[in-house]
């Protein structure tokens, strides 16, 4: 269900042209590159089908005092991938604020007796002081693996997670997590995360899978036994239920997911990781370097996919089936079936309230292009997009996504951003907690799209309807029509819909 | 299939299906290698004893789930209480993602701040270029009138020195030489967000004090809140009972419209808060108070060292607090205070003669900040409560000292246990083994509540699971009015709760109480 449309790329070159006027020469010059309008394509047909260029640079420093809305690769390594490892312990190394701050904020979901076997929202820290900096904190982590070990005895390991100082005044957390973990026959992974390390959160993911493949990979002897249909859900993170959502489709057509990475998940799933047939990857920005590994290593093919939206959902499921070949094929398009009266129904309520209105998107690595088709399955349309922490490789894969036109802008900076929402005025802003109040005031709807707002699941055909559900909320609220003091004249911004 | 276009079950009811129940047992059995359940019901059991908890009260190193946060924090959010004032935070710039978040997240509100975005290039060499060419840009984009500058334990670390690195960026042009730059160096790895307050504080009064000459303008006063999630409700109320005694005075840092900007079409970066001329003007003033003490030590000590009268309170909450933050002011202005204020008082009094029956010999925890938790120990005093635990990650020795002296001041403080520097689970032992009724604190409170039973009053910051608390005072009368409310509503509620099964209790399912 492709929507055609074309965006408005002369308005959105002046934008450009604006923002960057406003800028020192310096800043000016570097910023340039960060912003683009997508570009027709090549058009190669069918499932490969380029629909535009988007010709940014990516993944490079931000520029002092513009504020950008990027976090740090401790953000990237606790927060998004080990966090949610559920039965481990994750340790913020360093001063109090970083854990304090990431501390039950990323709603990965998951179910297990908190403080007793699982320890998700719980912040756990070394609170370094003064003579710990001085002193070095080597065996103050000694003593927390200790103490961890007489209050959480049920804990299936630990994640040492570096803070900024750690690797400034040289400890050895990897000396510390190896004598540890063979003191108490445990696994112990030091995770080499500090903030000022790399340009984003992304360093902070890569370094994390890398953690996965020296500190987790080949360590035990891993009884299980292997199956024809075992697949790996790679990059979710459960947020708000996404992997529930997106695990009970793929047990539905006949697979057995025997690790979920890590939403929810165990150490067991990442240790058995490697005996699956298959890692279907999700988030490919957080986690294509250990899917990559794996196949080198293990032989593990792996496969992006897409579970926002029917139609993406629909090539998705049918793109895994193809690998699994006809059986499995057989049971998708029955389970594709199942749900086309729940699509259909969901799309004939909200599309006809929602049609032809416009987003633009700022979030992290992976939905900047992940989520646009959803949006066009509502009769949605995209008017601009772009990525915190993505690669080269994302501005690629979102060329597949975006309409002619599209205004794209990398690593965006909070003057930018303001100045774009103003020039477009879109229907409905998706970004993150630092943008939803400043979007709100003036008078546009916003959905925050790493948290969900405090909704979800949005995977999954469970997801799309209550992903239709919020954006309709979100649209057609009555407030934004009383923003003006009746007193005070200007045209009615059109009117709300009632809740249905 | 539980889901339907109809009616749309979202995360709440949907995981509560069968079918993804079912799921989700086999997820377990199959896949995650769980311990038996006999065994973790055994630990969870293990935890609630007083065998656990000597362990848990004896740890030295590992710190769990504590209720403070760090120094820049502190500093981010004192800088947002003065006018078109930009926070720009040297170090890594994740953490003032952070900041940015933890205050919207509290407020619901924009929270604007901006990085010297250092990265490892700038651990070698140092953070001056980034704090350079970081000034010029934040001076252009954000158009400031004044730049805030705090560290984060980064740059701390590799020892930058904001001064000198102020300096050259103003040899540079990055900003005019006469634009304002105070600054604050803001270790995360010493104190807390309080401190980081006391330092963002005592570095603007020190810039546009330093040097100049003192004219004492008698009976004028500096009042200084201090970092306060309620500073939108507070704020307002403590100026209005300023006016209302006619008192001359400088609110400074003043951050409850910053906080609370409308929602009219158009986004306001910067509003309200403390206008530079009257941070100017405020040297000459007789006298400074804070609300906070262990918010503003060093900037009280630097207030008294410029000849300034000081005086200090613990959060002004409840009716005796009150009393005594009023008749200082008095006491410095020379203002009586009005019959007005009287009569306000007089109606809080009466509330708490209305209510005290439901009140009365109730146990309760608190934590906080030390001079909320002293503040609510005194309220909780005054109601008749007993402030069993007394807990402040952040509280020092002093705090600790200070507050057993009020509480050994009353009869129903005798049973009171103060915690200073212990943590959240710590407060789970202590929940446990001496269970009280209620527990006052943060959103944080929430997993207490949901493990030990015990109904949390939200009542400070950071409050992120509900909307707009901090929008009402909490401090003098008519914030005693609030606090009572609340902490009533929560014992009610939870009456009504347990006698609410038809056929069992439709006896003490009260209409009026």
């Amino acid at each position: 269900m492709s929507l055609e449309y074309e965006n408005d790329g002369a308005l959105h070159a002046k934008l450009i042209e604006e923002v960057l006027s406003q800028y020192p020469d310096k800043a000016a010059k570097r910023r340039k590159k960060h912003l683009s309008i997508a570009k027709s394509g090549v058009e190669a047909g069918g499932e490969s089908e380029i629909l535009s260029e988007c010709d940014v640079k990516s993944n490079i420093k931000s520029i002092p005092g513009v504020m950008t809305i990027r976090g740090c690769a401790y953000a990237g390594s606790k927060g998004v991938v080990w966090g949610p490892v559920k039965d481990m312990v994750h340790i913020s190394h360093g001063p109090v604020g970083c854990g304090q701050y990431s501390w039950s904020q990323r709603r990965n979901y998951y179910v297990g007796t908190t403080g007793i076997d699982t320890f998700g929202t719980m912040q756990f820290t070394s609170d370094f002081q003064e003579k710990d900096i001085v002193f070095g904190g080597d065996k103050k982590l000694e003593q927390i693996i200790d103490e961890i070990e007489v209050l959480f005895p049920l804990n299936n390991g630990i994640t040492v997670q570096s803070e900024c100082p750690i690797g400034l005044i040289g400890d050895d957390t990897e000396a510390v997590s190896r004598k540890k973990a063979k003191e108490y026959k445990k696994t112990i992974v030091p995770v080499r995360c500090e903030g000022f390390r790399g340009v984003s959160q992304s360093l902070g993911h890569h370094i994390a899978n890398d953690a996965i493949r020296d500190w987790v990979f080949d360590k035990k002897d891993v009884e299980f036994e292997a199956g024809a249909y075992d697949v790996n859900v790679i990059g979710d993170y459960n947020i708000g239920g996404d992997a529930w959502a997106s695990r009970i489709l793929l047990e539905e057509i006949g697979l057995r997911v025997v690790g979920n990475w890590s939403g929810d998940a165990t150490l067991a799933e990442i240790e058995r990781a490697p005996k699956a047939k298959l890692n279907l990857i999700h988030c490919y920005r957080s986690m294509n370097y250990i899917c990559r590994h794996m196949e080198e290593k293990y032989g593990v093919a792996w496969m992006e996919y897409n579970f926002f939206g029917p139609s993406q959902i629909e090539t998705s499921l049918r793109k895994i089936a193809k690998h699994f070949g006809p059986e499995i094929e057989e049971k998708t398009e029955k389970v594709i079936a199942k749900y086309r009266p729940l699509v259909d129904a969901v799309i004939s309520k909200y599309r006809p309230r929602l049609e032809g209105n416009t987003v633009m998107l700022y979030v992290g690595g992976l939905r900047p292009r992940h989520v646009i088709t959803a949006y066009e399955d509502l009769g949605m349309v995209i008017v601009g997009t772009g990525y915190e922490f993505g690669h080269n490789d994302d501005y690629q894969r979102t060329g597949h996504y975006v309409k002619n036109g599209t205004l794209i802008y990398d690593d965006v900076t909070g003057y930018e951003l303001e100045k774009f929402i103003e020039g477009v005025r879109p229907n409905l802003v998706g970004s993150g907690i630092k943008e939803k109040y400043p979007v709100q005031k003036m008078g546009i709807p916003f959905r925050q799209m790493h948290s969900w707002d405090y909704s979800g699941p949005y995977h999954g055909y469970d997801g799309f309807a209550i992903f239709a559900r919020d954006v309709d909320l979100a649209i057609n609220n009555p407030v934004w029509d009383l923003y003006q003091a009746p007193w005070k004249e200007r045209p009615p911004r059109g009117r709300a819909i009632a809740a249905e | 299939m539980p889901q339907s276009a109809e009616k749309i079950l979202d995360h709440a009811p949907l995981f509560r299906e069968p079918e993804y129940r079912q799921m989700l047992a086999e997820k377990k059995l199959n896949f995650e290698c769980p311990h038996p359940d006999q065994i973790v019901t055994d630990q969870g059991e293990f935890t609630k004893t007083w065998e656990y908890r000597e362990k848990n009260l004896a740890r030295e190193a590992l710190v769990i789930n504590p209720a403070k946060a760090c120094q820049p924090l502190g500093a981010v959010f004192a800088a947002a209480g003065f006018e078109r004032t930009m926070s720009f935070v040297h170090g890594s710039q994740g953490c003032v993602a952070y900041y940015r978040s933890h205050l919207s997240r509290h407020f619901k509100e924009p929270a604007s701040a901006v990085s010297s975005s250092m990265t490892e290039d700038a651990a070698v060499f140092g953070g001056l270029k980034n704090l350079v060419d970081g000034l010029a840009n934040t001076y252009q984009l954000y158009d400031p009138k004044m730049i805030a500058v705090s560290t984060t334990c980064m740059a701390e670390v590799i020892g930058d020195d904001l001064h000198s690195f102020i300096e050259n960026a103003k040899d540079e042009n990055s900003v005019p030489r006469d634009f304002d730059v105070p600054f604050a160096h803001t270790p995360a790895f010493v104190g807390s967000h309080v401190d980081g307050y006391d330092g963002m504080l005592k570095g603007i009064l020190e810039h546009f004090w330093k040097g100049q000459e003192r004219t004492e303008a008698k009976r004028t006063i500096n009042v200084i809140p201090g970092f306060d999630g309620f500073c939108v409700g507070n704020n307002r109320e403590l100026k209005r009972l300023l006016d209302v005694m006619g008192v001359s005075y400088t609110f400074i840092q003043d951050a409850s419209d910053q906080f609370d900007t409308p929602s009219d079409g158009e986004y306001r970066m910067y509003d309200g808060g403390t206008k530079i001329e009257e941070v100017k003007g405020a040297l000459n003033a007789e006298a400074t108070v804070s609300l906070q003490y262990y918010n503003t030590r060093k900037t009280l000590d630097y207030c008294g060292q410029v000849g300034q009268a000081t005086a200090s309170f613990h959060y002004p909450l409840g009716v005796q607090a009150t009393d005594e933050f009023l008749m200082k002011i008095s006491a410095l202005s020379g203002k009586e205070i009005p019959e007005a204020i009287r009569l306000e008082r007089g109606r809080l009094i009466d509330a708490m003669a209305d209510s005290q029956s439901w009140l009365h010999g109730k146990k309760y925890a608190i934590y906080g900040d030390p001079d909320f938790v002293y503040a609510m120990a005194r309220f909780v005093m005054e109601t008749g409560g007993e402030p069993t635990h007394c807990l402040a990650t952040n509280g020092t020795s002093a705090w600790e000292a200070e507050l057993k002296e009020l509480l050994a001041s009353s009869p129903f403080g005798k049973d009171a246990q103060v915690w200073a520097g212990k943590d959240l689970w710590a407060m789970r032992s202590l929940l446990f083994t001496e269970p009280v009724d209620l527990l006052i604190g943060s959103s944080y409170g929430k997993y207490l509540e949901r493990d030990t039973g015990t109904p949390l009053v939200r009542l400070t910051f950071p409050i992120f699971d509900r909307h707009h608390h901090h929008r009402f005072a909490l401090m003098g009368y008519q914030g005693g009015l609030r606090v009572l409310t609340t902490i009533l509503d929560k014992i009610f509620a939870k009456l009504d709760r347990e006698t609410s099964q038809t056929g069992v209790t439709d006896h003490s399912y009260d209409l009026t109480r």
